[in-house]
């Protein structure tokens, strides 16, 4: 059975969507998205030829915007401003417990349901697109890196050199944010 | 004994590194009597598990289609 191939050109148009998403979600910033996704569409062109079809193109395509948002994110964290922590953020987050370490009663965690037809819902994942776009930018960013990235926090700690701990408070309260903001629309 | 801030302290943390057998017994014991803290913690795993799943990530296709084959 012979099944022509799609010529790169088309499989690479296919793909730019796609691409320009995930680094919308990654960078918060549809310019630096765009560049991003420009300079992967160049090097993938450009490499194709060895690419051995060791692995599903996309997967390999998606290897490379990986790599050139991960150089966006160090060169930014080097010349651009990052703001380690924000005062609103701290107190929203202490707003969900009470001084005693329990839930606030409106902020207590309901159930969502199957998680495996939550995964198979679209407008779960529109909730989610919104409620990444409102989290401060630096957790959302720790986050996503973690997430959609899935980098190790090691190697998240060491592009934005943070600490280990830092990483970890950081994911912790992205993680709390995230889930309060995808429950509130969920449920209602 | 832990609280429920510190819980979800725990429960994210499981998911970027390995809890010490300290920190998995009081998370698991305090998740036995807490049932907002389960609902969390059903919460965090789904969380850890959109970039396998996220629309806009690559499907790892065994179908011909999510292939390019080189000429």
């Amino acid at each position: 059975m012979t099944i022509t191939a799609p010529s790169i050109d088309q499989h690479i148009a296919a793909l730019r969507p796609k691409l320009i998403a995930f680094a919308r979600l990654q960078l918060r910033d549809s310019a630096a998205a765009e560049d991003t996704v420009q300079d992967t569409l160049i090097i993938a062109l450009e490499k194709h030829d060895s690419f051995a079809g060791r692995s599903a193109f996309e997967t390999w395509v998606f290897g490379i915007l990986k790599n050139k948002i991960l150089e966006r994110i160090r060169y930014e964290r080097r010349y651009l401003s990052w703001q380690d922590s924000d005062q609103n953020d701290e107190d929203s987050f202490e707003n969900l417990f009470q001084e005693n370490g329990r839930w606030q009663p409106a902020s207590k965690p309901q159930s969502w349901g199957e998680p495996d037809e939550i995964l198979e819902n679209a407008s779960f994942w529109k909730l989610l697109d919104t409620c990444l776009l409102v989290l401060p930018d630096n957790i959302a960013r720790v986050f996503t890196m973690r997430e959609l990235m899935g980098l190790t926090t090691q190697e998240i700690c060491e592009a934005l050199s943070l600490s280990d701990s830092n990483c970890w408070v950081m994911l912790h309260r992205a993680r709390l944010k995230l889930r309060s903001c995808i429950e509130k629309g969920w449920l209602t | 004994m832990i609280m429920c801030r510190e819980a979800t302290r725990l429960m994210s943390l499981k998911q970027d590194r390995a809890l010490s057998f300290r920190e998995n017994t009081m998370l698991r014991f305090h998740l036995s009597m807490c049932g907002a803290c389960r609902a969390c913690a059903r919460q965090f795993d789904l969380l850890h598990k959109i970039g396998e799943h996220h629309p806009s990530t690559p499907k790892e296709s065994t179908e011909n289609g999510g292939h390019y084959e080189p000429r």
